[in-house]
């Protein structure tokens, strides 16, 4: 080593601070939105190299008109927007009344998606039975848009008699092998990990079911995501990873995950993923990406790293007050409007669709929800009860119950 | 002297801390800004600047592995887990890294840094945000492990966590951080204001790490407990009209073994409490202590209150959590016994 000039300046840390903190008025003009229709849509086999615009720019497919435009425009039926709609309305007005029934003590947390809705109900509508979905907490919609039990989510989320993981686990962190959901954990990042190898383990068996790995741009973070991503590449795992860009991770800012330097997407350029960022509030929009990425692993091309950029319109959870870490005017500055509100007026636009039909529907899933309510109400709540037997909490530790616990339960008199 | 909560009284260990020694730094995810979901870290960075407090990535691994560079470099960071069941990713920086520095290096280097994390359960948190992992923690030679029970203590532990010289794990017990909780979950919680541990000096001061604190004196039995289960042992005690004596361990590794000895030599039985799972558990250890060391002392078999063996469960959380009704019939138990 030599000796050093000493004539360097003294260092200093750099802390990323988002641009606005309560008190601001949010400004977001400099965000450059690109053109909806202006992204290219190469054939499914390309190289992850040939696409690199790809990972930096924002897929998009309704422009300001409320038309689809653009090579992006799938062939989506009038009626099967109507149903992305309807799913996406049924998942506001789940989280509308389970954040209110917590806030009436009936459960101690709940989890709303709101603003990212599309997200997870157009991905769902690319899924066969068979896949396997490794979600994070804010992807209810994969159920919500699918046969599965409104009433059994309700279950959960109250702990209650009926709930089917015996009021184990903290309120929506459902489970569903059937339904393509696999158990949530609290952990953050872990299932992102867990989705590679299940796909590998379908190539490995020669079969041709595929997985869906989900996670935050906060928790990109994490050991999981970049693990995740070298074991997909190198084994051309037959798996879709997502990142929900959200913005927010609690309180921190995506620049704190160092997004803004470099998008998330483009982490996966550098393990060779073909890697894509799409507009996540437009329903259209992930609905091809998910369409192209699916068919990729389908085809045994290997993994698809999608970015799907929106927006935390609510709290991060119950526990929390973004009113104390970020500017109030945010979410409805955010330059890539409603995913509802966007779907909405795309079915207007083509005049299959009307103000009255929407309220209409509306008020139809506000009731939908509230029968559902009303039924696992009758399984009884957190606070209130009924729960299953004290007795379950020894159950599923082990497939056959060992000496040690059953004498634990023993004593405990359950 | 002021009167603190828990979450105030360990700001305010920080605060002195960062404002007598510029080698102090904070950081952790949402602690800058926000000050930390349960606001620990508040006002901390508004305070010192974004270079001495600021948020991290959500990475665990991050966040040890770097403060074990800082700590390296001569610099104490104290940094937040966002709960101790998120600890694992950065377990191998505690377990291979932090833990072994000073010893693979001949004292070359050295790891001075301070692991935040609450603890605990009783706040419905389900599986993840309830685990008890000291055991983990004390099993690992090399680094040192704190659980302090009450505002005065959280603050002196804290310092000298901060000011010594090897690694320590302080896990803060959560449902302590705004009162005493003594597992009568259906009654008012007590806040800290109407208790005497809650006066806290403002200013600088140490509890020493490795010196247990007698809570209650009692002639019947020896109560070893830490964290949430003070509260509830002396619940148990008063209700059983069991006379008692209470010892708050508050630091794992160093252990106080003389006060634990000395006190079981006295009363002859020996009840422990831990909400963390039994299997290996901390209480194990005890056990094994107080049978190596007063046998010949002991009237009764040494009896362990614990969570079960299973993981924390959300509807169940007061069949699992041991409150005073268990601890009260262990102590029966105890006094029964020939
Ligand atoms: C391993 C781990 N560390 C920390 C946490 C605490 N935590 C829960 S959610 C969250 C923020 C996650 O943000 P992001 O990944 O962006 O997802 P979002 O909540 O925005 O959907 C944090 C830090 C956790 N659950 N698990
Ligand atoms: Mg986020």
């Amino acid at each position: 080593m030599s000796k050093g000039s000493g004539e360097t300046p003294p260092l200093s840390l750099y802390v990323p601070e988002p641009e606005f903190r309560p008190g601001d008025k949010p400004d977001f003009s400099n965000v450059p939105i690109p053109k909806a229709g202006a992204a290219q849509r190469p054939p499914v086999d390309v190289e992850a190299g040939d696409i690199r615009d790809l990972a930096y720019t924002i897929i998009r497919v309704m422009n300001r008109e409320g038309e689809a435009v653009g090579p992006w425009a799938d062939a989506l039926t009038d009626e099967e927007v109507k149903e992305g709609l309807e799913d996406m309305m049924r998942v506001r007005a789940f989280d509308a009344r389970m954040t209110m029934a917590q806030r009436q003590g009936k459960t101690s947390f709940y989890m709303q998606c709101l603003g990212e809705e599309a997200i997870a109900c157009a991905f769902s509508k690319v899924l066969q039975r068979g896949d396997m979905n490794f979600p994070t907490y804010r992807q209810q919609g994969l159920l919500l848009s699918t046969d599965y039990p409104m009433s059994d989510m309700i279950n959960q989320i109250y702990s209650n008699a009926a709930d089917p993981l015996q009021g184990r686990q903290l309120p929506i962190m459902y489970s569903s092998k059937e339904h393509g959901f696999f158990t949530i954990s609290g952990n953050l990042a872990t299932q992102f990990m867990q989705g590679v190898g299940w796909a590998m383990a379908s190539a490995i068996k020669g079969d041709t079911k595929i997985a869906t790995a989900w996670i935050g741009e906060g928790s990109t973070a994490e050991n999981d995501f970049h693990a995740g991503l070298v074991f997909a590449s190198t084994y051309r795992a037959p798996v879709v990873l997502n990142i929900v860009n959200n913005q927010w991770a609690i309180s921190t800012f995506q620049g704190i995950a160092r997004g803004g330097a470099a998008t998330f997407a483009s982490r996966g350029l550098g393990f060779g993923i073909p890697s894509l960022r799409v507009d996540g509030n437009d329903y259209l929009a992930v609905y091809a990406v998910a369409k192209w990425a699916t068919e990729r692993a389908r085809m045994g091309l290997g993994p698809t790293l999608i970015e799907h950029v929106t927006y935390r319109m609510g709290a991060h959870s119950t526990s929390d007050d973004p009113s104390a870490y970020r500017a109030k005017e945010e979410s409805t500055s955010w330059p890539l409007g409603d995913p509802v509100e966007r779907l909405k007026d795309y079915l207007i636009k083509r005049g299959v669709w009307s103000d009255a039909q929407h309220h209409q529907m509306k008020e139809m899933l506000e009731s939908q929800v509230a029968e559902a309510q009303k039924q696992a109400e009758k399984n009884g709540t957190l606070h209130d009860g009924p729960h299953s037997s004290p007795a379950t909490m020894f159950d599923d530790v082990y497939k056959d119950m060992p000496l040690h616990l059953r004498r634990q339960r023993q004593e405990a008199g359950f | 002297m002021a009167r603190m909560t828990m979450i105030q009284s360990i700001r305010s260990a920080m605060d002195v801390a960062m404002g007598r020694d510029e080698n102090v730094v904070v950081f952790g995810e949402d602690v800058g800004f926000f000050g930390g979901v349960f606001r620990c870290t508040q006002g901390l960075q508004e305070k010192y600047g974004s270079q001495r407090c600021f948020d991290a990535p959500i990475s665990e691994t991050g966040i040890i592995g770097a403060a074990v560079g800082m700590a390296v470099y001569g610099i104490r960071p104290c940094v937040e887990i966002q709960f101790a069941d998120y600890v694992y990713p950065g377990f191998d920086q505690i377990a291979s890294e932090a833990a072994r520095i000073r010893y693979r290096s001949n004292n070359d280097f050295t790891v001075p840094m301070v692991v935040r994390m609450p603890t605990g359960g009783g706040i419905f948190g389900g599986q993840t945000h309830s685990q008890s992992p000291e055991a983990l923690f004390a099993h690992i030679s090399g680094i040192k492990t704190v659980i302090p029970s009450n505002p005065y203590d959280a603050k002196g532990l804290l310092i000298a966590s901060i000011e010594d010289e090897d690694p320590v794990m302080f896990l803060e017990p959560k449902r302590l951080y705004n009162g005493p909780f003594d597992g009568h979950h259906d009654r008012p919680v007590t806040p800290w204001s109407k208790h005497e541990l809650g006066e806290v000096p403002e200013d600088h001061y140490t509890v020493p790490l490795g010196k247990a604190a007698v809570r209650r004196e009692g002639a019947d039995v020896t109560m070893l407990v830490y964290g949430t289960m003070v509260y509830v042992a002396e619940a148990a005690a008063e209700e059983t009209g069991i006379d008692a004596e209470i010892i708050d361990l508050r630091t794992l590794l160093p252990l106080d073994m003389e006060t634990i000895e000395e006190s079981v030599k006295k009363t002859g039985r020996c009840v422990i409490v831990h909400e963390a799972t039994r299997t290996c558990g901390y209480g194990a250890e005890l056990a094994a202590i107080v049978a190596e060391n007063c046998f010949y002392h002991l009237e009764a078999p040494v009896i362990r209150v614990t969570g079960y063996d299973t993981p924390y469960p959300h509807a169940h959380e007061w069949d699992y959590f041991p409150g005073p009704k268990r601890v009260g019939d262990a102590l029966k138990k105890v006094m029964e016994a020939a």
